[in-house]
């Protein structure tokens, strides 16, 4: 530097010696590089051994049955496994449409074995997920295959029920028999095959998970939105207080925690309810009249409302953990220096807090999108998340594939979103506490 | 004290007083007049008051009783942005998601300048600190010597009449902080401007101030330049706080105008020259500075009192020697003597007489 006024600006004097090569050296010969690395080596070793035990725990119970299930979406053998025969006829013959009698004979010889296995249930599951209704077909068929089904297979098989020379049918069973599909995910996005195999767009009444996913979206832009404007403030007077003040209001922003899930949603219920203590002020107020009380729950209201409260000390406390850091001495010296006081917020205190603000909303969001057990209770039908409809799939329809494809791809969609904000902010700059 | 706001005075503490808590006084009956283009040194040990007082008179606290005028007008209740008072914080303050030239610029964007006199500005600021190549870095970049120029660039760059550091160069190597010194006493001479200085070393403030107001106890102690504080200082305090000093205990024995006979606690009798001594017969405490102390019988005047001194140890220094000696049954009494050819050697256990003239002994109030 030739800042010839600072003391600071001292010649750097190299320790280890320079050969002629220009490579570092330590003190006996060896390449400076290579010495470092083997001395870090085993520090190294010595802190993987002590993650060990944590690594093989997450690896356990949270790695393997996460890729199982997400294995689950893309790969449904319900069909291929239990008839092997047509399947095998399927493979062997791409291009048919209309089935042969070695088709016939397939079908007729898998449905008596599976019949005979009791797996005859199974493959009707699998072929009603794609056309609504046909498990019966598959059950009631299996019970006549029990006693053994005579040629002519064909003419024996549509005896049965006329539905069997369905080419749509045909053109499902021949999906099927491959148990790797991508018919999880474009049921998810929607979408559906038509009888050429042509992906189409579902059928009106049945398109309900798109707009269930940017019901899910939305809804936590607006819950982050509302648990900012609530937190900030709060954050900014919990870093300023004296310690006893902020002490006795910190309990108060993690008294939420502290209480049951179920208790604090239904405390809602109770405080938003059409007969509830709000609704109750507010005629008495003379806001609104007897007859016009409002409806604030079971509905997107309800559920924004109490997923703002369960979610908030989630923006709080990074907020706060990264406003304690700053040192009032900015603003003052912003006000020194002749801002207003909401200049000296928006340009000096307001972007210092940027990486807290960043780590509670990506917190909140992430925890939103995902969230279950609060758009269940207080949600109603307009208020159900993404999350609801997978939960509804594992129970309910037990289309475990179908679930599986729902939250892979919502799993997606957060993993973008925090590649976004990587992008756009810097994941370095999040901070936690 | 009273503040005796002369035609120049550009600050003017009038009776302020100021408590935290309602309970105690943080300043108590503070009266300050400060000269336009003086630079002025609040010195004073921890928890004195200092940093409250430049807070009052930035604005960011408030005076609980009293007035604060700024160039002749009131400023209790002016906010701190429109008081126009340069201010370097002890940790800089740097905005640090800003670069160099954003933080010279912010005060004079919210002044309204436009772009190309702003830029101006902060390259003149800049090259002022001799800071000029640094413009786009951010002070994380920056060592702790170019974050204090920066600050300082920053607390100049929109022309303040009047400048508040409050321990500018607290967090400095002692090398630099000496080299920072002389800097901002040159930037003060050059731009003739107002400063108010806070610091707790007192070597700092005897080399840059024109005038020291030493606090304690939310009290101004003295008030002088800093020969007349560190010769003549006015209390045991200020005698005790500012250079190195022997306290004498003793009780006044004569008393002629300032000249005071002291009998000390083993009854033998100096000279000394009466500050705050009333009468006869009060108790005292006489101060000598170690360097004024004399042990070679030509040396002292004449008819002073010299009294028995036994060294204990002798520290060689460089340039002077630095004798421990025992006097009238204190044995931390110091003194310094240069270090030239042919000096006297003085060994442990020798005794010797010392005396001062009496000018230099200066009978206080008793601690
Ligand atoms: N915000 C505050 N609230 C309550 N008491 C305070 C506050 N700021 C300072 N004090 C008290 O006021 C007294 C004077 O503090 P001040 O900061 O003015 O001292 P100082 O002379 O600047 O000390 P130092 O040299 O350590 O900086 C101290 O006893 C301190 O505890
Ligand atoms: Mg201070």
């Amino acid at each position: 530097m030739s800042n010839p006024l600072d003391p600071h600006a001292a010649i750097v004097t190299e320790a280890a010696g320079l050969d002629q090569g220009g490579m570092l050296r330590t003190a006996d010969g060896q390449p400076l590089a290579k010495a470092l690395a083997r001395s870090s080596r085993r520090a190294r070793r010595r802190a993987f051994f002590l993650v060990l035990p944590l690594l093989a725990f997450v690896l356990l119970t949270f790695v393997l049955p996460i890729g199982q299930m997400l294995m689950r979406s893309v790969k449904n053998d319900g069909f291929s496994a239990y008839m092997p025969q047509l399947s095998a006829w399927f493979e062997a013959n791409p291009d048919v449409t209309e089935p042969d009698d070695a088709a016939w004979a397939a079908l007729a010889a898998d449905l008596e074995a599976s019949a005979k296995d009791r797996t005859i249930g199974i493959v009707g599951t699998r072929i009603n997920y794609e056309i609504p209704g046909t498990r019966s077909l598959f059950t009631s068929a299996g019970r006549k295959a029990r006693g053994g089904i005579e040629p002519p297979y064909r003419e024996a098989m549509l005896d049965m029920d006329e539905e069997w020379g369905d080419p749509k049918l045909w053109g499902v069973m021949r999906q099927a028999s491959d148990p790797y599909t991508a018919n999880f995910y474009l049921a998810a996005m929607d979408r559906t095959r038509d009888e050429a195999g042509n992906i189409v767009l579902a059928p009106e009444e049945q398109r309900i998970y798109l707009h269930l996913f940017l019901r899910t979206f939305w809804l936590s832009l607006i819950i982050t939105g509302t648990t900012f404007l609530l937190g900030f403030p709060i954050a900014h007077l919990l870093a300023t207080l004296p310690m006893r003040q902020s002490n006795l209001l910190m309990i108060l922003v993690l008294l939420p925690f502290w209480t049951s899930l179920l208790v604090r949603t239904t405390a809602w219920m109770v405080l938003l309810q059409q007969q509830g203590v709000v609704n109750d002020v507010f005629v008495w107020l003379g806001l609104i009249g007897d007859g016009q009380r409002l409806q604030m729950i079971y509905n997107q209201t309800g559920t924004i409302i109490a997923m703002t409260h369960i979610l908030l000390p989630f923006m709080i406390l990074p907020l706060y953990s990264v406003m304690r850091t700053i040192n009032p001495s900015y603003v003052r010296a912003a006000r020194s220096l002749g801002a207003t006081s909401w200049t000296a917020f928006r340009r000096i205190y307001f972007p210092q807090t940027l990486p807290g603000l960043g780590a509670g909303a990506l917190l909140v969001f992430i925890l939103a999108v995902g969230y279950y057990i609060t758009p269940a209770l207080v949600g109603g039908s307009s208020g159900q998340l993404i999350s609801n409809l997978i939960a509804m799939h594992m129970t309910q329809t037990l289309n475990w594939s179908m679930a599986a494809a729902l939250a892979a791809m919502l799993l997606g969609g957060v993993l973008i979103l925090y590649w976004v904000y990587d992008r756009l902010v810097g994941i370095d700059n999040l901070k936690l506490g | 004290m009273t503040a005796q706001p002369g035609n120049d005075a550009f600050v003017v503490f009038d009776h302020v007083q100021k408590s935290y808590d309602g309970q105690t006084l943080v300043v108590k009956d503070l009266n300050l007049s400060i000269g336009k283009g003086e630079f002025l040194t609040m010195l004073g040990p921890s928890g004195s008051g200092k940093t409250t007082c430049l807070m009052m008179l930035a604005g960011f606290e408030t005076a609980t009783h009293g007035e604060i005028l700024l160039d002749g007008k009131n400023i209790n209740d002016v906010p701190p942005h429109k008081r126009g008072i340069g201010m370097v914080f002890q940790n800089y303050a740097l905005f640090p998601h800003m670069t160099v030239g954003e933080n010279l610029s912010f005060p004079l964007e919210v002044r309204g300048m436009s772009k190309s006199e702003r830029e101006e500005r902060v390259t003149r600021a800049l090259d002022m600190v001799q800071m000029g190549k640094f413009k786009n870095r951010r002070p994380a970049q920056l060592s702790g010597g170019q974050q204090q120029r920066i600050a300082l660039a920053r607390a100049l760059v929109f022309d303040p009449k009047l400048v508040l550091m409050d321990e500018p160069l607290g967090a400095l190597d002692k090398q630099l902080r000496e080299h920072m010194q002389f800097e901002i006493k040159a930037l003060h001479d050059r731009l003739g401007i107002t400063v108010v200085y806070v610091t707790h070393d007192q070597g700092e403030a005897l080399t840059m101030s024109d005038r020291i107001a030493v606090f304690n106890d939310g009290r101004i102690q003295q008030l002088a330049p800093p020969p007349s504080l560190y010769e003549q200082p006015e209390n045991s305090f200020v005698a005790g706080f500012i250079g190195e000093n022997n306290a004498l205990r003793g009780t006044i024995q004569e008393l002629q105008g300032d000249k005071a006979l002291v009998r000390l606690t083993n009854g033998e009798l100096i000279d000394a020259t009466a500050v705050n001594i009333r009468e006869r017969g009060q108790e005292t405490t006489v101060s000598i500075r170690p360097e004024r102390v004399e042990f070679k019988p030509e040396l002292m005047p004449r008819d002073a009192h010299t009294i028995e001194a036994k060294v204990r140890d002798v520290v060689y220094m460089g340039d002077i020697l630095r004798a421990r000696l025992c006097v009238a049954g204190q044995d931390d009494f110091v003194m310094k003597y240069r270090n030239t050819l042919g000096q006297v050697k003085l060994s442990p256990g020798q005794s010797i007489r010392i005396g001062w003239h009496p000018e230099d002994a200066r009978a206080l109030d008793p601690v």
